[in-house]
């Protein structure tokens, strides 16, 4: 079976300044993929190569491919219905300057649904999977930058899962949410990759080994090594992963 | 240390705790001194501070004031019907007539029609620099939208007399070349780098993660531009439109000689018109001082500087709506 999404050999480098060097990894369809790693070790880089957002840094150069459902993403026809299978979670919340509402609902509009009770069973459904519903279904139109930080960023889950995307890249997605509605949110991923294949960027190792199916571990732009989540925190095959992930530097 | 013997030594325990106490008072009045000086060094600076701040309002009022006052003897005689209802301006015959309807309408007429080709392509502008040209094309484009804002207004309306009037005459039907659309365009033509600087300013000022976010759900430039830009920098691009207008409606060199100054409502956009401004400009110099002729030119800078005024103030409301709306 195809891999959902396969890094081979992927190099980046931002104006001749390596972020990236040979990233060959593979991601099988509906699991969760729990990337880890130090700050500044180019985590991020490696989630904007599958959604070609990386494009928009003029400085960075891409080397290697990166396939979606077997397909290489600089290949595709248009950037723009590959951008839409995959949805994005930045670390930082960004709440659109339009109402809570039309912030879920700008993504399922523009792919055509126009019905306005379709329109609010998304809504509806994608605020219940991002936490956010019981905090904002009485001011629905209020403008989304209005919300609290951890709010906008469940309110960026919840855009990105308008999108039904068959990838859910997550960036440090708990950063600015309480724990317990963190914890929320990851009861819901779990069961989301029942539909969709997730991957996820994480500073939080436990984070990690909680959720993912598979864990890989960046070190200083390299790939060290992945594996299955229980192998990976159990029996790591190189000593300096134990250490990370066992909280001992990072 | 134990307390000295009362007897044997009080001189040094007094003269050490003396000291010190004396120190400490010498420590703090010092402080306070130094306190005090720099306390009237914070005076001074926030009275200028505060006075730069007043001193637009001060001259905002001496220049009402004083208008007003070149103004005032005409006031309690004007016929204000014939002001503001006719078009007969003759203010120079044996029998003057100060009708300025006309100019009133010319002023607008040349504005709005100048608005209505500076602001698309203005917004156009400031969308492309901003967010379709490539670093190197965005830097020669600012350069090319200063220059264009040094121009003179009077060469401008060099460009009007010379360029533009032989081109509406040949292709737009104009009986006259100097008319309502040649002012209009030179009128544009000088709003649009203010429109496109400001407004420019405002799309770059929006964080890139909105664009990173719009882009990411799919969207393509446009609709990251129409959906999340606008909406973000609406204020900044609001500002830049009425900034617009104003230099339109008080803009008088370029269409003193580009407008055809000829004193009548016009009912095409090839028609010559005469504005408020020009009126000023044109007829100051023959107006002796202390007649109504002079006064009522006065009276007509008083109404400018209204009708400039109300559109700041309604400018200000709507981004106040703007601003409520998003707050609702």
């Amino acid at each position: 079976m195809t891999p959902h999404i396969e890094f081979r050999n992927l190099s980046v480098s931002y104006g001749g300044k390596r972020a990236l060097g040979g990233i060959s990894l593979t991601v099988p369809r509906n699991t969760i993929l729990g990337i880890v790693g130090p700050a500044n070790s180019g985590k991020t880089t490696l989630l904007k190569t599958i959604n070609r957002t990386i494009e928009f840094i003029s400085a960075a150069k891409v080397e290697g491919e990166v396939f979606v459902d077997g397909e290489e993403v600089r290949a595709v026809e248009s950037v723009y219905a590959l951008r839409r299978r995959i949805g994005m979670v930045f670390p930082l919340p960004v709440g659109l300057p339009m109402s809570v509402y039309d912030n879920v609902a700008y993504a399922p509009r523009r792919m055509g649904i126009h019905n306005k009770a379709e329109l609010d069973v998304i809504v509806e459904q994608c605020l219940r999977d991002s936490v956010l519903w019981d905090e904002v279904k009485d001011r629905l139109d209020l403008l989304g930058t209005r919300l609290s930080g951890g709010q906008q960023q469940r309110l960026t889950l919840a855009r990105a899962l308008s999108l039904s995307p068959e990838i859910l890249c997550l960036d440090e997605f708990s950063i600015a949410i309480d724990p317990v509605t963190t914890m929320k949110i990851e009861e819901v991923l779990s069961r989301l990759r029942e539909r969709m294949t997730i991957v996820l960027v994480t500073n939080l190792t436990q984070q990690a080994r909680r959720m993912a199916d598979h864990v890989a571990f960046i070190n200083a732009s390299e790939l060290v090594e992945w594996g299955e989540t229980g192998q990976m925190f159990s029996a790591p095959v190189k000593a300096i992963t134990g250490r990370y992930l066992n909280g001992e530097f990072g | 240390m134990s307390l000295p013997p009362a007897a044997a030594e009080p001189p040094k325990a007094a003269v050490p705790t003396g000291d010190g106490k004396d120190a400490g008072a010498k420590a703090r009045a010092a402080e306070r001194r130094g306190g005090r000086a720099t306390f009237r060094g914070e005076m001074v600076i926030e009275f200028l501070i505060r006075l730069c701040g007043w001193s637009s309002i001060i001259c905002v009022a001496a220049i009402f004031y004083f208008i007003f006052q070149e103004a005032a003897p005409v006031l309690p005689k004007m016929n204000w019907g014939e002001f503001f209802g006719s078009v007969t301006w003759r203010p120079t015959s044996a029998e003057p007539r100060y009708g300025a309807l006309a100019l009133i309408v010319g002023n607008f007429a040349v504005a709005i029609v100048a608005m209505a080709m500076a602001v698309p392509l203005g917004l156009g502008a400031a969308v492309y620099i901003s967010e379709f040209a490539g670093p190197r094309v965005r830097e020669t484009m600012k350069i090319a939208i200063e220059v264009l804002a040094a121009v003179p207004s009077i060469v401008w309306g060099f460009i009007g007399l010379t360029i533009i009037s032989p081109l509406l005459i040949k292709y737009a039907g104009a009986e006259l070349g100097s008319n309502l659309l040649n002012g209009s365009v030179i009128l544009a033509l000088m709003s649009v780098p203010l429109i496109v600087s400001i407004s420019e300013d405002a799309l770059r000022a929006v964080p890139d993660s909105y664009r990173e976010a719009a882009m990411a759900l799919g969207a393509n430039k446009w609709e990251m531009v129409r959906r999340v830009l606008f909406p973000a920098a609406r204020n900044g691009l609001l500002a830049a439109c009425m900034l617009g207008v104003g230099r339109a409606v008080g803009e008088t060199m370029a269409v003193l000689l580009a407008t055809g100054n000829v004193v009548q409502i016009p009912h095409s956009f090839v028609d010559p018109i005469k504005t408020l401004t020009a009126t000023i400009a044109a007829e100051m110099g023959e107006a002796t001082p202390g007649q109504p002729h002079y006064q009522v030119l006065f009276l007509i800078g008083i109404l400018l500087l209204v009708i400039t005024c109300a559109i700041n103030v309604i400018a200000d409301f709507i981004i106040k709506g703007a601003k409520a709306k998003a707050n609702a």
